[in-house]
């Protein structure tokens, strides 16, 4: 390996492209040249560093100094300042809110310090395109260990001591699974990893798999050897296309090694993976749909038993798991299950990721130990809550998950505490609202996403879902009575009970915690008329602020049902007869004056 | 680039395409489960899955027309009309929607003349919603043809527009 005086790492994930982390690449290549530093200092594109938030991210190394939000324009300081002068350039640096102290390492901002990355442990950090750099921070370490001094049943036991559960929702334990697939008759058996990440809202399995490739593939060639499998699937969704990029690129890598392919590592021991691009559809991620969706079929699920481990794939004994928990695999085999047992709580190990966002100030991914009460994430990760607002409720779990108020704030964030709160862990979704966020409309929201995505083979979903939604429309229109309200809870719970897939089953989930925990806010939509957080739209008005109003003309010009009056430099008024709430007027305005009431 | 006002040679470029398709469908031959990914590169190809193309696959891969045609309705990525020469995506995830993307959608809607699924009548723009394209971080978001635009507010989004139709506006001018 070359020598080089500094490393500047420069984040390629999907977060930091979108806001010109490649142009900043670009002018960083053209400053070192033109200064003549080339030689000395390199540049590395790694996968995503998490705090997308405060994007684009440079790290300069071997110090560490985290630059964020970094222009084109700040280029030529940047490196005249820290690659020639040796200084740090101070106006680039984090500044912590509350402090307003600028930090140059980023293990010292608050975002990063509550964290425990173990399995981003090298996102950020290493070139994904490159494996040399995994290998160098003990890649494929864990291969050999399984295939050199392990059987199958002593990895699937480890797996079993490590306490790692599924980590795509349900929290199966994974070792026990393995276990089933490893015992199924047969001489032919797939593995399977699910990247079709539906949840709309999180983005953790994308980021491991543009950060840090191998670290799945090892994950899934030491669950193929205990299982006694040879081929596999990984099935990613079309949206992803950098993703899946870098898994081809890995995978072309690590058959070049002897990594994966015949006898690897010079044993008898043979696997290959396929990549799959999804189609588009959220129950593809249902495992049953899932195995039809690579079959070629339409991706609809079927009922279990028989469980994938007996009849999956081609009828054939299949094992599928989650990104996250392969991303697990091999940091337990080289530490040992006791290593990871220090991580978490009793019932559930190891870290969990998630992916922080909404009304929260710092967003991103995060990776912390389970058991973390829900508040430390919101509050000192997420420095709280944007616009110092008022917090309101935090979703977790996504479509199939809850949400959770002010009181199961102080809630540990493990599989059995989530699960008695009524959410769910889920795959990683983590979206904090505030005030501002009305929970009729964010149940309405769920329904909306579960209505159109149900695939339509059982009745309970197919048409459970669409009534709820009708009742919910109702509501956000100030119609309907008090009673609707245990009718819509009846009947969420019977599709929960009768739902052939987990889409099905866990759909009312959004509306049965938004009833448990925001009842008053439904009742005042249906008793008062009035949408306390000003969202829905049948149940307000707009509304002039007088003393706010300079009489510009600006919103008169714009409303297209001219329902807006007044004289220049006099406060105008909007006849609520005529208004048709297009929203075009606030819009127009330059000086907040007009409001929803 | 060769215009294609001559209508004569329909015909020809049907049978060039079909030649094209059966060398997709010839790079899967003995393998399973390939009628998705066949669909896919299919789809690359021609930009959209015409009626013909179906049974062109059906035929030559002896699935039959209506399962082909099931498996293509089932997938939110075919489409069976051709799309606008830019697709504007708009993220109604659950982070974008809690940051007021319904209000993006709105004012792309207005700015464009079109609903959410259509095409604009020039053939150059297509709005469609799309449930998380992972960037939420950077909520409210869109993407067009690839390219993503991040925390965006009714006016900037609408800003954006005009940027691609004036560069629409200077790609005619360069043809003249
Ligand atoms: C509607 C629906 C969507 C799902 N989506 C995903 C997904 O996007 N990713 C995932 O890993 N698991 C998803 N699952 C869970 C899978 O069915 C399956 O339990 C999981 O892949 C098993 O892996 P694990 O044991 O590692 O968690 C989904 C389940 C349902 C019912
Ligand atoms: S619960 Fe919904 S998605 Fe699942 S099988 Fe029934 S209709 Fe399909
Ligand atoms: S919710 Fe819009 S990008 Fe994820």
């Amino acid at each position: 390996m070359e020598l080089v005086r500094a490393h500047i790492l420069v984040c390629g994930g999907t977060g930091c492209t979108s806001s010109g982390s490649k142009a900043v690449q670009e002018a960083l290549h053209r400053e070192l040249k033109k200064q003549g530093l080339d030689k000395e200092v390199k540049i590395v594109e790694t996968g995503c560093h998490g705090f997308c938030e405060q994007g684009p991210l440079v790290i300069v190394y071997p110090e560490g100094t985290f630059y964020c939000q970094v222009q084109v324009e700040d280029i030529p300081e940047l490196v005249e300042e820290h690659l020639l002068k040796g200084r740090i350039l101070q106006r680039l640096l984090f500044t912590e809110p509350l402090t307003q102290e600028r930090v140059p390492h980023y293990k010292e901002i608050d975002f990063y310090r509550k964290q425990r990355r173990l399995v981003l442990r090298n996102c950020g950090y290493i070139d994904p395109e490159k494996i040399d750099e995994y290998i160098a921070r003990d890649g494929y370490v864990a291969l050999a260990k399984v295939l050199g001094e392990m059987t199958p049943e002593d990895v699937i036991e480890e797996i079993k001591a490590s306490g790692l559960r599924g980590r795509g929702g349900a929290g199966f334990p994974t070792g026990l699974k393995w276990g089933f697939a490893a015992q199924a008759p047969g001489e032919k058996k797939y593995v399977v990893c699910n990247a079709d990440e539906g949840d709309p809202g999180a983005f953790m399995d994308r980021s491991i798999l543009e950060g840090d490739p191998h670290c799945v593939l090892e994950g899934m060639l030491i669950g193929a050897y205990a299982i006694g499998s040879d081929e596999g699937y990984i099935y990613a969704r079309a949206e992803y296309p950098l993703a899946i990029k870098r898994l081809k690129i890995a995978l072309a890598q690590a058959r070049e090694l002897g990594l994966m392919g015949d006898n690897i590592l010079g044993t008898d021991f043979c696997f290959d993976l396929h990549i799959k691009e999804g189609a588009g559809a959220f129950v593809c991620g249902e495992e049953t749909a899932l195995m039809a969706s690579i079959e070629g079929q339409r991706g609809m699920p079927r009922s279990r038993p028989p469980f994938p481990a007996n009849s999956g794939l081609w009828g054939k004994p299949t094992n599928i798991n989650n990104v996250e928990t392969w991303a697990n695999v091999a940091n337990i085999i080289r530490n040992g299950a006791k290593w990871y047992g220090q991580f978490g709580t009793e019932k559930s190990k190891g870290t969990k990721v998630f992916a922080l966002t909404g009304k929260v100030k710092n967003t991103g991914l995060v990776e912390v130990p389970m058991g973390i009460p829900m508040r430390e994430i919101i509050y000192e990760i997420g420095d709280g809550i944007l616009g110092d607002k008022k917090f309101k409720a935090v979703q977790i779990g996504g479509p199939s998950g809850g949400c959770l108020s002010e009181g199961q704030l102080d809630l540990a964030v493990d599989y059995e505490s989530l699960g008695s709160a009524g959410a769910i862990m889920g795959s990683g979704g983590l979206v904090v609202m505030d005030e501002e966020t009305c929970m009729v409309d964010v149940a309405k929201f769920f329904l909306d996403f579960t209505r159109a995505e149900s695939c339509g083979k059982c009745t309970p979903c197919r048409e459970g879902i669409q009534r709820m939604r009708e009742m919910l429309q109702d509501f956000s229109e100030g119609k309907g009575s008090l009673e609707d309200l245990d009718k819509l809870e009846r009947l969420a719970q019977t599709i929960k009970d009768t739902a052939l897939c987990g889409l099905g089953q866990t759909a009312p989930n959004p509306v049965l915690t938004t009833l448990r925990y925001f009842r008053d806010e439904y009742e005042a939509h249906i008793r008062d008329k009035r949408c306390p957080a000003g969202v829905c739209r049948a149940l307000l008005t707009y509304y002039i602020v007088p003393e706010l109003c300079r009489g510009c003309t600006a919103c008169a010009r714009v409303c297209p049902t001219g329902a807006i009056t007044g004289k220049v430099k006099e406060p105008h008024v909007i006849d609520p007869e005529k208004c048709i709430k297009c929203g075009a007027c606030m819009e127009a305005c330059r000086f907040d004056s007009i409001i929803l009431k | 680039m060769n215009c294609s006002c001559t209508n004569g040679g329909e015909g020809e470029r049907r049978t060039a395409a079909q030649e094209n398709i059966a060398k997709i469908i010839g790079k899967f031959q003995g393998r399973q489960g390939t009628l998705i990914p066949i669909l896919q590169e299919v789809q690359e190809y021609l930009g959209y899955l015409p009626r013909w193309a179906l049974n062109f696959i059906a035929q030559q891969t002896g699935i039959r027309p209506a399962k082909v045609y099931g498996v293509v309705t089932f997938y939110t990525q075919f489409n069976l009309e051709p799309k606008g020469r830019y697709l504007i995506m708009i993220c109604q995830g659950t982070a974008c929607h809690v940051n007021g993307s319904a209000r993006i959608l709105e004012a792309l809607e207005d700015e464009l003349g079109i609903a959410e699924g259509e095409t604009t009548a020039d053939g150059n723009f297509t709005l469609e919603t799309v449930a998380c394209l992972g960037c939420c971080s950077l909520a409210p978001v869109i993407t067009i043809n690839g390219n993503t635009y991040g925390k965006l507010t009714p006016a900037k989004a609408r800003k954006i527009i005009s940027q691609y139709r004036s560069r629409i506006r200077e790609s005619k001018a360069e043809c003249i």
